[in-house]
């Protein structure tokens, strides 16, 4: 048997297709999720992918995280559902408060699109399992609004309890405090990050490394064997 | 003031009217009398005003492009040709290819931001319109002097514009250029290349037929951008308009733009058009006269059913609108509801504006009257056709005896490495990573190569790995020194930069960028460019299908230098054999393909040392650059070569300085024998490339090389931490690598 | 018709670089004695009906749940014009 995994296309997601295909490189089974149909179509996980959402306006995240599909996802994330945030699907997560902090325009005010080295800080999540603690990883990056906000006592009780699941290396590049690229909720089953692992899944395409595959054939190992 | 009707101006033939001021010449307004026998209303007279302008009629232009039409190569590829939205190639497996480059010079000169913005939103609704999945953009681009105050101003705007539009649509930007000179201040040009791919079936073509069928227009609401911006805009000097008359910019809202792609593409795929158009210039005055005259020509519209963003906007306006964001579609009417619904489900505003008729008018109707009653042939492409007098310039003979020769050349290897790193860290060479990276480029997730590769490729088929390839070039430096040569050697590099990827050249899209054509010195370079052009495509074969024309790129007197851009697109069966041009390999040997000679007339060395410009641009030999791509492409599938460089502005040492810092290895060159180090190093000639060839493969390459005739010689190996030219000098790559990636940050961060 | 304005701000402690380059530009452009800049939005509401004190609850809720990101960014509400 294997596992379904949805992708949520809102109006203005781009990397939907990108999400869908990852899933599907990694051996599971891709279902494209609509913003406006609450129901989720049995998947076991749910990718909220990058893009810019309703153009980005007001905020980024901010108008998609109030859409039905969000209302399912909100209440099964509560539950233990895996969902998986990328770039903009991590500031939805962090708008609809699944997630701390908040996703502010770059520090140098432009848009970047770069690759990314990242180290994978906590390797026990549900979509980083098949990484080891401290590994380095390459993934492409791209964003505006990719800078990463909290306050102290936040941050710090995200350092404290293993939270920061991936952070910058060599290079910050948004100016996102404490380095920090990625976290994950308290139970693990929550992960937000702003760099692309969907963009690195096949030896050819891309940055031409296979460093972000390692998400998705963690969170399929993590099904089947559940 | 009262609705000028049809029956009104028919009844009051001498009243006086703004022709004048919509940028018509009186014999053009009294051609547009003839025609209707009567004047024309005030909504006729700013519909032909508008599409008989410069920029919609290519009235100056028509005379010298149509050979491209009467010079086409043998070609199984073309599919469709010039005169649609875009031209249409066949790449294999079903699969059908659209692209096209065009210009958004004078807004982006005006508003940096939003004028290229709106560039990339409409040539990819160009693409959408032919029935293709937008996949990729390119942006070749082109500023006043690195270090000229304006360019911070209009550099940084164009790029955030093209990011900030084309990020958002999820279109990957795999290449363009970004070059300097003073000739472009005041005149910058920002073309924009997109790239679509469609299955044959799918192929739409904008046409109205079927009586009966509905009209719809879908998208944005209409406002009040750039009204007249076409007529105006592009048509005339900053100079001779002002302040005044200056209209509204077009503001982008990429958002919208993505939607549209989206329910299009659904609209597509369910096969529920009969025909379909953009609204870019010219808006709906463009976009009803071109389905009605290339369908069977009767069309009617309610006007007042348009939705408006600004309830005061008059119908003369709403027809010259260039509100972004909005196509147009001839709709059989038993599919209007399914149309309606993906709308809906898009969140795309849709309307039924009006019909086909049986007739062979447009009319246009405004809450009921009668506003507009034309030809539509007589809009949208009978317009007039100008054989404007052009002559070879006055100061053509000197510039060219003004021999690069002569320059003073580097008299010792210090001298020598000296200049190198000048080159390399000139702003026209300098790594232009940190513009690039202002652009998603790994989006869709098919992204092969990309910026600063010598052409962007994307894979557009996941089962069999078939992938299409497309690379840029213009120089306008050679093009000043002789625009013919010039305007073959910028179809000769984009071919080169294609082939050297791998892929195989099939078709090309032009956008000639010049100054006022009322000036025959620039007639001239047109008329010779264009001529240089469509031979040079007739000989490698590789057809023109479409593209743009951009006049009146001067200040005063003052035009920029001509410069044809080039697109060429190619295909690649699969991309896994596809050439990047790093330097991966330690150990590989280095072979240069082609021969080199003492040809440094407008060199990037030239400009560089010396400020010159002078002489004549290198020689032309087309059958040599097919030979060289078909080696090439062989070395590719073959395996024979691992990376390969194109040697073009800035010459060999350009081209390994690049590979080197991109593969993070150095290299060992030895000067070949019959050459000197400063020709070797720092010659433009053309049909050449720097190729990587495993060990193993070096006799199965050579023997190729020998056998096909191409001169191919060793001149070292892929090894160390430095580019080292023996007996010359040695230059770190730390060293090389700062003085060619800190340039542009300093000038414009 | 009556406007009610909210207008939304990033946190005292929050960096504000679209402020700070607007400021670094001010005395290039000639205009001096500007200490700090800070960038924010303004929603202007054309509120149908009258604006008692339950459609500015209304208000402050829509302020707080989705015109303002409470994280990052504080707000104001306040009544502009009342016309009959």
């Amino acid at each position: 048997m294997t596992a379904r995994i949805g992708v949520v296309t809102f109006p203005g997601t781009l990397d939907d297709r990108d999400s869908l295909r990852a899933v599907r490189i990694a051996g599971a089974e891709p279902v494209p999720l609509w913003h406006r149909d609450k129901d989720l179509k049995q998947v076991d996980a749910v990718v909220l992918a990058g893009g810019f959402s309703y153009g980005d306006y007001l905020r980024a995240g901010a108008i998609s995280r109030f859409s039905p599909v969000m209302e399912t996802v909100i209440e099964q994330a509560k539950a233990g559902m895996p969902v998986l945030g990328i770039c903009n699907g991590f500031q939805i997560l962090t708008e609809s408060h699944l997630l701390p902090g908040a996703m502010l325009r770059n520090n140098h005010l432009h848009f970047i699109c770069r690759e990314q080295k990242l180290r994978v800080e906590n390797a026990e999540t549900a979509w980083t399992a098949d990484y080891e603690a401290g590994q380095e990883i390459q993934v492409p990056l791209k964003n505006m609004d990719g800078r990463y906000v909290a306050d102290e006592r936040t941050l710090d009780e995200l350092e404290a309890e293993g939270r920061v699941a991936f952070r910058y290396l060599d290079l910050n590049p948004n100016g996102s405090l404490r380095d920090i690229a990625g976290i994950t909720n308290a139970a693990g089953n929550v992960v937000g990050l702003m760099p692309h692992p969907e963009h690195a899944v096949e030896p050819l395409i891309g940055t031409g490394r296979t460093d972000g595959l390692g998400f998705f054939t963690s969170i399929l190992k993590k099904l089947v064997n559940a | 003031m009262s609705l000028d009707t049809v029956k009104h101006a028919a009844e009051t033939p001498d009243v006086e009217q703004p022709w004048k001021e919509l940028g018509l010449k009186e014999d053009e307004y009294a051609r547009i009398r003839e025609i209707l026998g009567r004047r024309p209303t005030g909504a006729e007279l700013a519909m032909y005003s508008v599409m008989w302008s410069e920029h919609c009629s290519y009235k100056s232009s028509k005379v010298h492009l149509k050979q491209f039409g009467d010079k086409v190569p043998e070609n199984d590829a073309m599919l469709v040709g010039i005169g649609e939205n875009a031209g249409v190639v066949d790449v294999g497996q079903g699969y059908a290819v659209t692209f096209k480059v065009e210009s958004h010079n004078h807004p982006s000169y005006i508003e940096p931001y939003q004028g290229a913005a709106t560039g990339v939103g409409g040539i990819v609704r160009d693409i959408l319109a032919m029935g293709a999945r937008p996949v990729a953009v390119v942006d070749p681009l082109r500023f006043g002097a690195a270090d000229h105050p304006d360019t911070k101003r209009v550099l940084p705007g164009v790029v955030a514009g093209i990011g900030g539009y084309g990020n958002c649509l999820g279109l990957p930007n795999i290449g363009g250029e970004v070059v300097f000179d003073a000739c472009y201040q005041g005149n910058p040009l920002v073309n924009a290349g997109c790239i679509g791919v469609m299955k044959h079936e799918d192929i739409h073509l904008a046409k109205a037929s079927g009586p009966g069928n509905k009209v719809v227009l879908y998208g944005a609401r209409t406002g009040g951008d750039g009204i007249g911006g076409v007529s105006v805009l592009a048509s005339e000097t900053f100079e001779s308009t002002g302040p005044a008359k200056r209209p509204a910019v077009q503001v982008g809202d990429p958002f919208q733009e993505k939607l549209l792609i989206e329910c299009t593409l659904e609209i597509f795929k369910e096969k529920l058009v009969a025909g379909i158009q953009d609204l870019g210039g010219a808006g709906l005055s463009c976009a009803t006269s071109e389905l009605a005259s290339a369908g069977s020509g009767g069309m009617r519209v309610e006007l007042d059913t348009v939705p408006l963003r600004d309830s005061s906007l008059s119908p003369e306006e709403i027809l010259m609108s260039e509100s972004q964001e909005r196509m147009c579609a001839v709709v059989e009417p038993q599919h209007i509801e399914r149309f309606m619904e993906i709308c809906e489900k898009w969140d795309v505003i849709a309307t039924v504006i009006g019909e086909v008729t049986e007739g062979s008018q447009l009319e246009i109707f405004w809450h009921g009257e009668q506003i507009v009653d034309v030809p539509p042939r007589t809009v949208a492409h009978e317009g007039p056709v100008y054989h404007r007098p052009f002559a070879r310039p006055s100061w053509q003979d000197a510039l060219q005896a003004d021999d690069a020769g002569k320059l003073a050349r580097p008299r010792s290897g210090d001298e020598l490495k000296d200049q190198v790193l000048r080159l390399v860290g000139s702003p026209n060479q300098a790594s232009k990573a940190w513009i690039t990276d202002q652009y998603d480029r790994f989006v869709q997730g098919n992204t092969v190569l990309a910026m600063p590769e010598d052409a962007g490729m994307v894979r557009i088929d996941e089962e069999s790995n078939l992938g299409v390839a497309m690379a840029t070039d213009g120089n306008g430096r050679y093009a000043k020194l002789d625009p013919y040569t010039g305007a073959q050697l910028a179809l000769a590099e984009a071919y080169r930069n294609v082939a050297a990827s791998g892929a195989k050249p099939l078709a090309i899209s032009d956008c000639l960028n010049f100054g006022s054509p009322e000036d025959p010195d620039v007639m001239w370079q047109f008329a010779e460019a264009t001529r240089g052009l469509a031979d040079g495509c007739l000989q490698l074969g590789t057809p023109v299908t479409g593209g743009n024309v951009s006049l009146y790129n001067q200040t005063g007197e003052t035009a920029i230098h001509p410069t044809p851009v080039v697109a060429v697109l190619g295909v690649i069966d699969d991309v896994n054999r596809r050439t990047p041009i790093a330097f991966a390999n330690e150990g590989q040997l280095l072979y240069l393909l082609g021969d080199t000679r003492e040809e440094f007339g407008g060199s990037a060395w030239s400009q560089v040392v010396h400020d010159h410009l002078g002489g004549l641009p290198p020689q032309v030999d087309l059958d040599r650059e097919k030979l060289l791509g078909e080696i090439l492409i062989s070395g590719s599938r073959d395996g024979m070569i691992d990376a390969a460089h194109d040697l073009s502005d800035g010459g060999l040492v350009q081209a390994v300085a690049e590979s080197c810092l991109k593969g993070g290895n150095g290299a060992r060159l030895v000067v070949p024998d019959g050459l000197d180090a400063f020709t070797f190093l720092f010659s433009e000639s053309a049909g050449r490339a720097v190729v990587s060839v495993p060990r193993s493969e070096e006799l199965r390459f050579t023997d190729m090389c020998g056998a096909r005739g191409l001169p191919a010689t060793r001149i070292g190996v892929v090894d160390g931490e430095s580019i080292e030219v023996q007996g010359e000098f040695s230059l770190g790559l730390a060293e090389l690598r700062s003085a060619h990636e800190a340039t542009i940050p300093a000038l414009l961060a | 018709m009556a406007r009610v304005v909210v207008d939304v701000m990033l946190k005292p402690e929050i960096l504000d670089p679209q402020g700070q380059a607007v400021q670094r530009a001010l005395p290039r452009l000639g205009f001096e004695g500007i200490g700090d800049v800070r960038q924010g939005k303004r929603f202007e509401l054309e509120v149908e009906g009258p604006v008692d004190e339950a459609a500015l609850a209304r208000i402050h809720e829509m302020a707080e749940t989705f015109l303002a990101n409470t994280v990052i960014e504080d707000f104001t509400v306040k009544v502009e014009e009342q016309s009959k």
